[in-house]
């Protein structure tokens, strides 16, 4: 195969690079149309599997079983976990805000490896699109996004398969942006940029893409060793052929408790990149940031066996995997700590993308708390499988990761489209979601403590009290959509003209146009020595500089 | 700021589709070929742990024989100095010798596959018969199915550079290297795997 170069020179702009709305739909490899690409497709998938969770809490609202058949619900479990996980926190986490702003951090153009980055958006729709349609063809998979073996060995084959095809799609497309973001923040960086100068996002993606390269590919072989079990009737998981259960577990958790700081972690550098802005204020603790984002990596890849605390695991296994989690909750703790030694005594401009990320403060310390309690076996034994870790994963992975997905959209959302959003309404969808996600998932904490099993259609009838007010939170989730969703559209054509820079922000993105042009600079990439330093007084600051360092040091 | 005017923009993506931009591709290789080792890596860990925790079920054959293992350990040894010479013959500019230690390290790719073949269908066991010989299947085949896509890495290299003006040559040796690197780490793989499957 060659690949023909045209021959006479220039070549028209269409070649290089597809312009208008269509470049969303085409195989682009500008970083910022695939940034886009993500989180529109991940926010599309998080209305599907917001749809899902929504049928869930329907069901729960009685404790029999009556608005959807049982095997349905557990269909709609299975997709709105997979979905949810795979479809859209790790896609946008990583993915949108990844694509979109690091190769700004670095000083870059593009990515390191822009055709490899359109190839790894490209799979997630096809993927997405199989696990959703598995659920018309011949019924999802029944056995929960973690497809525990023998469950997964008993629930209609065809449906698991595909689940299984899905992921291994999605698992592809991770390693994929993996490796990308590996490239470009070690090898890609403007001359005269350390490592050391780097936003905390940058930090954040290095070691969530550490943790992507070396935990993914575990998953897959587990995955194709488990499609052998189903297809090829081979015994690895299977206890009737001599099988073992517990290895799939260990393989499981080897990945998908990475899962979880590969969902955290980036949300922790965009918290990171948006607090300094608002507060006006250096980012508190820089290298302790950095070390700690560094030892979670460390340490996420050696706790997985607390998901098997019930799971037969001997004890020596036990007090390991307790001390370990134990240690995870100090690099965390250290974050907590900077981002609240940031906010302290800073001039805070409380608009919604701060609202949204101190709800994530304080939603991830209380799932920090009950995180460290669910590492300690005795309190793990009691209430593994209940509400309890429902309403903690939920703690963690909404109330941490798409708080700040949210808060995010309301601080970037000037940068992509030249315009910002409409404040009202951004205070109004932060009121509704902070209340319907504590009002759905605080109550589960109490439902699981007493003993309601999760991903069971029917329940005790003495906790229906309690799961109607975890499903008026799930509604009032909801409707929290509908403010943003019209914010974001309607702020696109008639939201306020952002300018440039609107929130008089240091970081290099900020240093270009609103939107950016193709290739990010006119011109060299401003060297951002220290994309922190604010507290500056404001008319000292000349944000008509073309070179980010000049912009501080003039300020010093 | 000023807007650009679309004859700018035209302007500057053809200034900057001109600047030079530093090659990353090995790297990027290399980190793909980390997260390959972790594939393995999830296979040996079963195997090993299958070993040390369940027992074979009564009555399961699971016997493996020395003699094939050691020829296919030896055959992607040899393989791997083989690529190496055609690679130090590309960089000098003599392709036909590159394409000679090419054909040579494909030949022997090719052996291993018969040989592996061979080894297949010779065993007392079958894919589904026991947990141990399902795992040595995955695990073989597994490394078979990288051996098949290094074989064809090789040819497509060595059809690139049958003239010292084609795709692959003095000038542009990124292919052969990338090709070369893959194969030594498949070769790397197949040293663990035999230590772990046939001597442990």
């Amino acid at each position: 195969m060659t690949l023909t170069v045209p021959q006479q020179s220039p070549p028209t702009p269409q070649s290089l690079q597809p312009t208008g709305w269509l470049r969303y739909l085409s195989f682009s490899v500008d970083h910022k149309v695939i940034g886009l690409q993500y989180m529109v497709c991940g926010f599309a998938f998080y209305l599907i599997g917001g749809a899902l969770a929504g049928a869930i809490r329907t069901e729960l609202v009685s404790p029999i079983s009556d608005f959807m058949p049982r095997d349905v619900y557990n269909q709609v479990l299975t997709l709105h976990g997979t979905v949810m996980i795979f479809l859209w926190i790790v896609p946008v986490v990583n993915g949108a805000f990844g694509n979109y702003l690091i190769p700004f951090y670095v000083g870059a153009r593009d990515m390191a490896f822009p055709r490899l980055n359109a190839v790894a958006f490209w799979l997630i729709p096809p993927a997405g699109l199989l696990l959703i349609s598995s659920y018309f063809i011949t019924g999802a998979a029944q056995s929960g996004w973690t497809a525990y073996p023998p469950l997964s060995l008993t629930t209609p084959a065809s449906g698991q398969i595909i689940w299984i095809l899905s992921v291994l799609l999605l698992g592809g497309s991770s390693i994929f942006g993996g490796i990308n973001f590996i490239a470009t923040i070690l090898k890609l960086r403007r001359p005269g940029l350390k490592l050391m100068q780097l936003p905390m996002y940058c930090w954040a993606m290095l070691g969530t893409s550490i943790l992507v390269v070396l935990s993914t590919p575990v998953l897959a072989g587990t995955l194709i060793m488990l499609s052998f079990d189903i297809v090829a009737h081979t015994g690895f998981f299977n206890p009737g052929l001599g099988g073992n259960v517990v290895v799939y577990q260990h393989l499981f958790w080897f990945y998908s408790h990475p899962a979880v700081y590969i969902m955290v972690l980036p949300a922790f550098g965009l918290v990171s990149e948006i607090l300094p802005i608002h507060c006006r204020k250096p980012l508190f603790g820089y290298t302790t940031m950095v070390y700690s984002i560094m030892a979670i990596v460390g340490l996420g890849l050696v706790v997985w066996a607390h998901h098997m605390f019930t799971s037969g695991t001997p004890p020596w296994m036990r007090l390991f995997f307790t001390i370990a989690t134990a240690f995870i909750a100090v690099p965390t703790g250290i974050k907590f700590f900077n981002w609240l030694a940031t906010l302290w005594g800073g001039k805070i401009s409380l608009n919604s993308a701060v609202l949204f990320s101190c709800g994530f403060i304080v939603n991830f310390v209380l799932g920090g708390i009950t995180g460290v309690a669910l590492a300690q076996v005795p309190f793990d034994v009691h209430v593994h499988d209940t509400y309890f870790v429902v309403a903690h994963f939920h703690y963690i992975v909404y109330g941490g990761s798409v708080f700040v997905i949210f808060a995010s959209i309301y601080h970037w959302y000037p940068k992509v489209t030249g315009r910002l959003m409409n404040e009202h309404l951004g205070r109004f969808h932060f009121l509704i979601t902070f209340v319907g996600f504590n009002l759905c998932f605080a109550p589960q904490h109490w439902l699981g403590l007493n003993g309601m099993p999760r991903r069971v259609a029917e329940y005790d009838p003495q906790f229906q009290l309690i799961n109607q007010f975890s499903s008026v939170g799930a509604l009032l989730m909801a409707i929290s959509t509908l403010p943003f969703l019209w914010n974001v559209i309607a702020s696109a054509s008639q939201g306020a003209i952002a300018g440039d820079n609107p929130w008089n922000a240091l970081t290099p993105e900020w240093l270009t146009t609103s939107p950016p042009p193709v290739e990010n600079w006119k011109g060299e990439a401003p060297l951002v020595a220290n994309p922190y330093a604010y507290g500056t007084p404001e008319d000292e600051i000349d944000l008509r500089s073309v070179s980010g360092s000049d912009l501080w040091r003039n300020g010093q | 700021m000023t807007s650009l005017t679309p004859q700018d923009q035209i302007k500057e993506q053809i200034e900057h589709h001109e600047e030079e931009h530093p090659d990353h591709r090995m790297f990027g290789l290399a980190t793909f070929l980390v997260a390959d080792a972790m594939t393995f890596a999830g296979f040996f860990a079963a195997y090993l742990t299958f070993k040390a925790v369940n027992p074979l079920m009564p009555g399961a054959v699971y016997e493996l024989e020395l003699p094939l293992p050691i020829l296919n350990t030896i055959l992607l040894l040899v393989s791997s100095a083989t690529f190496h010479r055609a690679g130090v013959n590309l960089r000098k500019g003599l392709n036909e010798r590159c394409r000679y230690w090419l054909l040579g390290t494909a030949g022997l790719a090719l052996a291993f596959l018969v040989s592996q073949m061979v080894e297949y269908f010779t065993l007392p066991f079958g894919l589904a018969d026991n947990l141990y010989a399902s795992t040595f299947y995955a695990l073989t085949g597994f490394h078979g199915l990288h051996v098949t896509l290094g074989a064809l890495m090789i040819l497509i290299v060595w059809w690139q550079c049958r003239t010292p003006s084609g795709r692959v040559s003095a000038t542009n040796h990124f292919p052969l290297e990338a090709a070369e690197l893959y194969w030594h780490f498949v070769d790397g793989i197949w040293v663990v795997l035999f230590v772990i499957l046939y001597l442990i």
